[in-house]
């Protein structure tokens, strides 16, 4: 790790302006993955911003009964949180099921938002990545990829989000608002991260400079039945193999609001909008879970050695569907 | 003498846990010598090759680095016994993370810093890390770690399996498994006048001593090692690593005291682990169930650096009676790091191939698994034909089936589901030589009434020091608060190390010998003592490593209860029960801690662990924490651990037969049995993770579907 | 200010400190190294076993990776500085004594700063992946032995001590 400047920022002002005169500046939050790639070198700042004391730490319930989540406030309170308890359980279900207490400590909304792929070709400056270091090739692809993309991946990179919060915020219809150079704007969290594409080393539609300043839980998807399942290798303290974020409302016995997203498979939460689709107006049975996951999954062009994401998320979000399915009926 | 109550079978605290808890324990990297500095290795980037040239330059540029050693400057050091210690020797790269250059700078950071500057150029060689069963180049090696033969035959094995009326032909898979203990490997070193000093994260001192002693070559007196708390080691501090010739060599080059603690992720290259093991195994049996021919088959990689060859077909030359057997070790030497000791080495991957075979024995034969242990128990070692000093496996086995509630078992698998999770349960038996070997030791008597006992034992976590201050107290007949005990530094009385389950037989033997000793001459002795007190020394060379008529062997019996989620492929143990005859136990508290320790552990092996070789960069993969699963907490429920005393004559002094290791050995087979009864699915290569769980589930599904 | 180094000041086991660190030192590195307060361990130094695991303004965190420059006027207790003002152990390093919740004794000042945080989170009505949705929000929640697994999970123990450990938080379990 090079040796770098550090700004503490008061106001969010103080810190888009401080980013600005530091050319290779990162703002910091927790730092629990920032610190990390910094010690790998796999980021090597000129600069931290310090963002984590930006009086962004609250979590407000908006007039429309939205819920608005600044981006210092940290994964454990998150979870913890009241409103977001009752209103959006999988959200809370799903920062729970990420990390260790420890970190989640620290780790704060923005943040959680922006940690990067743990695709160990990433991690490790002795091989190629495309993510790391455009045009140097995919270590990936051919190499070790169990844990990697099955959906949305391309030549030049198959790495996956690691994240499990953003799952849940792409399945509740949640919105990241964001300040920068250019002013604010708000990007729907369900595309808030992207596909690799030729692009590999751009993990977000985030513009240079810009600083994620809150997170918003809509109040379309207050209070519906939502559920978060991840599946790892241990029982705790690990990243997913897949998972599966879902909020349904079921009314006059067919499925009148549905959100899926689902984890661990791309590049991005990914928003299973098909199966959603298919869905939708339907009658909610197994069956037609089961046939709105293959469509979904139709798309998917496992790698060699991860071919099983593609029954796994299958299984587990018909079974998610299933149990919610039942609780609206219930 | 005073009168005591005996000490040793007494659940003793740990005499050293106050300081482990309240922080002030110190381990290797934690004392601040003055002008201590930090290194920081630069491991290779090719898997095979030569180092062209290395750059300093940039490194030596960043503020705060003193130097950066390289095979060009580094000190040179006499030629190691174990290769893998020549570091920064030759220009030759045998693997991928070999250290090809070390920073030493003033603080941590800026060594970190520097190692990422340091720029090397190679010559690469095409390299290959691929294990097959079928490689032509794997040969079979005289002998296998721990001196075993590569290879045994009794009778007619392959005749004998053919005319078998019940047969298993079966093959597993065990990955590449690292031992990563919570402590790094580190060592802090300083030169003065010619002295070496060293802390070191190591299973025992003396050996590092005579191995830097020769390496730097300097006389054993001048040097002094000491590892006065040791974060683990299953196996992988046995012997000396790199890290302490690397610590001592920038020492040398410097003239600094010198901290070095091997960053996490290049463990898995420097400091062994235990390869893969690719097992075959074929059981005939009779309709009576006992068996008649045994072959188990092993094909193992080393490194080019050495030969380790994991003994794994071992535990088929003492577990049951097998008139014909073949027991065979092939090994291919391949460019991957260099595989070394990990807990119980042989006896965990061979004993889960070994058992899970005797399941589907079981199976074929319709008969209850532990029954089939039964009817195939033996009094005479099958290999060497000696009686056991004494085994109790079948105790075990029945102590622990009726423990566990093993009676009324449906021996039909998929019988128990609840919703999505199939419930199922299985047994396996485990087994793990007595080894002792000689040492030294003193004990004195003290004007005061005190005793201090010192011997170069290690304490790496298995409560050594409280245990040989039992087995002190009672040889002496003095309370155990009278008796101090001193371990871990080479100047004490020369020990072996903590390693092959045998650090309390050996340390414990002369330790009670030398205070034995003392004890009678205390009992005739006139007057009060000088003021140096009295002392008395002991050396059981001779005694200890000498042959025995009997096989010498700990047996236990393992019993899991393992759930398997249908729908996710993620399999959870429910309870894990052990029962083990490991001769005396001299401490119930720090004994069931090493038993459940090592029951965890196969339960990582069974569920979680597992690390892959990439065959495009020959490395693992796995390097760090986050993608090699250590297991946690939540992975780990109900874990029992039981015990049948017993009493047996042909041992040492306090009569233990070592339980550092049998609690790993079976654990993978009773989890694997648990799951096939669960699913009525063979899983044969391990962990059971949700990926290949539900593969298996898919293909069984399938299979019904056709039928 | 913008230099490589900086002068923070933060309270350690109720001491202040003023120091002039390296801006990339790490809150382990700095207890370790700057402090002599070797109790917290580096286990992996990259946020992935919990041995370094301190309490920051009273929650746990992993020590390893929050930098020191940050946590300017943070309160920070280590292992050290569990024991009470006349230097009576903590309950919970009583119960990890007496129940043999260890071997090594490397994860153990990280098992026992994490047990601490484990106790005030339950307390403060804090919420676990296997809470029960009965569980309602701002109430404390109970500790048994699911729960005490689950919120311990972020602290390895290779020595494979966890049921003791989880006997031992449940033996101080209010």
């Amino acid at each position: 790790m090079k040796t770098f400047d550090y700004v503490r920022a008061r106001t969010v002002e103080e810190a888009t302006a401080a980013f600005a005169a530091a050319p290779g500046a990162r703002y910091l939050g927790g730092g629990t993955n920032l610190v990390d790639l910094m010690k790998l070198g796999v980021e090597r700042p000129t600069a931290l911003v310090d963002v984590s004391r930006l009086p962004l730490d609250t979590v407000d319930e908006l007039p429309d009964g939205s819920l608005r989540v600044g981006a210092t406030v940290r994964n454990s309170d998150l979870a913890a949180h009241p409103l977001v308890r009752e209103g959006w359980p999988a959200l809370s279900r799903a920062l729970l099921s990420g990390a260790s207490g420890q970190l989640r400590n620290a780790a704060t909304t923005g943040g959680n938002l922006l940690q990067r792929t743990r695709c160990p070709y990433f991690q490790d400056l002795s091989k190629p990545c495309n993510k790391r270091e455009p045009g140097s090739g995919c270590g990936a692809r051919e190499g070790v990829h169990r844990d990697h993309a099955v959906l949305g991946h391309s030549p030049h990179c198959v790495a996956t989000h690691p994240s499990d919060m953003a799952v849940a915020l792409a399945a509740l219809d949640a919105r990241v608002e964001l300040t920068g150079p250019a002013g604010d704007r708000v990007v729907a969290a369900d595309v808030f991260h992207r596909l690799p594409g030729d692009r590999p080393e751009l993990d977000t539609e985030i513009r240079p400079g810009e600083l994620i300043t809150a997170v918003v839980l809509p109040a379309a998807t207050r209070g519906l039945p939502s559920a978060y399942r991840k599946v790892r290798d241990r029982a705790s303290y690990a990243f997913a193999l897949a998972s599966a974020a879902v909020v349904l409302r079921v009314e006059g016995g067919v499925v009148a609001r549905v959100g899926i997203a689902l984890g661990g498979v791309a590049h991005r939460p990914w928003r299973a909008r098909r199966a959603e689709e298919a869905l939708t107006g339907a009658a909610p049975s197994r069956a037609a879970f089961e046939h709105a996951l293959d469509l979904e999954l139709s798309a998917a062009e496992p790698l060699r050695d991860n071919g099983y994401k593609v029954p796994l998320a299958r299984s587990l979000t018909v079974d998610v569907l299933t149990r919610l399915a039942a609780r609206s009926a219930g | 003498m005073p009168d005591a109550p005996a000490a040793l079978g007494t659940p003793v605290v740990r005499r050293e846990g106050l300081d482990k808890v309240t922080g002030r324990a110190r381990y290797a990297v934690e004392h601040r010598l003055p002008g201590l500095a930090h290194a920081w290795p630069v491991p290779a980037r090719v898997a095979c090759g030569r180092v062209e040239r290395v750059d300093a330059s940039a490194a030596l540029a960043v503020p705060g680095v003193l130097a950066v050693l390289t095979h060009e400057n580094a000190p040179r050091l006499a030629e190691p016994d174990d290769p893998t210690l020549a570091v920064l020797q030759d220009d030759r790269v045998p693997h991928r993370g070999w250290v090809v250059a070390l920073v030493v700078a003033e603080t941590p950071e800026a060594a970190r810093e520097g190692a990422g500057a340091v720029d090397v150029a190679y010559l690469p060689l095409d390299h290959d890390v691929l294990l097959t069963p079928d490689r032509p180049d794997a040969y079979v090696p005289e002998k296998a770690n721990g001196g075993h033969p590569g290879l045994r035959e009794h009778g007619d094995p392959d005749g004998a399996y053919a005319s078998s009326p019940v047969r298993v032909d079966t093959a597993y898979r065990v990955p590449p498994l690292h031992n990563h203990p919570m402590e790094p490997h580190a060592s802090t070193a300083r030169w003065t006048d010619g002295r070496l000093e060293a802390y070191c994260s190591s299973q025992g001192t003396t050996t590092v001593r005579q191995t830097l002693a020769a390496m730097f070559e300097v006389p054993e007196e001048s040097v002094t090692v000491r590892a006065e708390h040791v974060g683990g080691g299953f196996g992988s501090k046995g012997t000396p690593r790199p890290d302490v010739v690397l610590a001592a060599m920038a020492a040398l080059h410097t003239g600094r005291p010198v901290a070095l603690a091997l960053p996490r992720r290049d463990l898995p290259a420097l400091v062994g682990h235990r390869a893969t093991t690719l097992h075959r195994v074929r059981l005939g049996a009779g309709e009576d169930g006992r068996i008649r021919s045994l072959v188990h088959e092993v094909t193992t990689y080393s490194s080019r650096v050495k030969e380790f060859v994991e003994q794994a077909a071992v535990p088929g030359r003492t577990m049951y009676t097998a008139p014909h057997s073949r027991t065979a070790h092939r090994v291919a030497r391949l460019d991957v790091p260099t595989p070394s000791w990990m807990r119980a080495p042989g006896e965990t991957p061979g004993m889960y191939a070994l058992e899970s075979a005797m399941d589907e024995l079981a199976e074929a034969l319709g008969m209850d698994p532990v029954e089939l242990r039964v009817v195939n128990d033996c009094d005479v070692e099958p290999d060497t034909g000696k009686p056991f000093s004494s085994r109790h496996l079948v105790e075990c086995l029945r102590e622990g089936a009726r423990r566990f509630g093993w009676e009324g078992r449906d021996p039909r698998p998929g019988r128990r589901r609840a919703g999505q999770v199939l419930t199922g349960t299985g047994v396996a038996s485990a087994t793990y030589p007595v080894l002792v070997s000689p040492s030294t030791a003193t004990a004195r008597a003290l004007p005061d009434g005190t005793f201090l006992v010192r011997v170069n034992a290690t304490d790496i976590g298995t409560g050594a020091r409280t245990v040989l201050g039992q087995v002190a107290a009672d040889a002496l007949g003095a309370p155990g608060d009278r008796v101090r005990i001193e371990i871990g530094d080479s100047d004490l009385p020369a020990a072996p190390l903590a390693g092959g389950s045998s650090g309390t037989a050996s340390w414990g033997w002369a330790v009670h010998e030398a205070c034995v000793r003392l004890a009678r001459r205390l009992a005739v002795y006139q007057g009060s003592l000088p003021h140096e007190g009295l002392e008395e020394h002991a050396d059981t060379t001779g005694l200890a490593d000498a042959g025995s008529d009997h096989a010498r062997h700990a047996f236990g019996a393992h019993f899991a209860e393992v759930g398997v989620d249908t729908v996710t492929g993620e399999v959870r143990v429910n309870r894990l029960l052990g029962v083990y005859a490991a001769g005396r136990i001299l401490n119930p508290r720090t004994a069931r801690s090493q038993f459940v320790g090592g029951m965890v552990m196969g339960l990582g092996m069974a569920l979680t662990e597992g690390s892959t070789l990439d065959p495009a960069f020959g490395d693992f993969a796995e390097r760090d924490l986050a993608a090699y699963h250590v297991p946690v907490n939540a992975d780990v429920p109900s874990v029992e651990a039981h015990w049948i005393e017993e009493d047996d004559p042909h041992l040492n002094p306090t009569g233990g037969k070592g339980i550092g290791e049998i609690g790993v050995v079976g654990t993978a087979a009773a989890v694997g049995s648990a799951f096939h009864h669960a699913t009525g699915v063979r899983m044969r290569e391990l962990p059971l993770t949700p990926d290949r769980v539900l593969e298996a589930l898919s293909e069984q599904g399938a299979a019904h579907h056709r039928a | 200010m913008t230099s490589r180094s900086s002068r923070t000041t933060l309270t350690v086991n109720g001491r202040e400190r003023t120091l002039t660190v390296d801006n990339r030192r790490v809150l382990l590195d700095l207890l370790r190294e700057d402090l002599d307060l070797t109790g917290a361990k580096k286990g992996c130094d990259h946020g992935q076993c919990g041995a370094c695991t301190v309490l920051v303004d009273g929650r746990r965190m992993n020590s390893c990776l929050l930098l020191a420059v940050a946590l300017e006027g943070s309160e920070v207790t280590t292992v050290e500085g569990l024991a009470g003002p006349d230097g009576e152990p903590h309950p919970l390093q009583r119960a990890f004594l007496e129940r043999d919740a260890f071997q090594c004794g490397y994860c153990t000042p990280g098992q026992l700063c994490s047990a601490v945080g484990v106790l005030a989170e339950a307390a403060a009505g804090h919420p676990s992946a296997v809470t029960g949705p009965e569980a309602e929000a701002g109430e404390p929640t109970p500790l048994g032995a699911a729960e005490i697994r689950e919120r311990m999970s972020g602290n390895l123990c290779r020595c494979g001590a966890y049921p003791r450990i989880v006997e031992a938080v449940e033996d101080v379990v209010p």
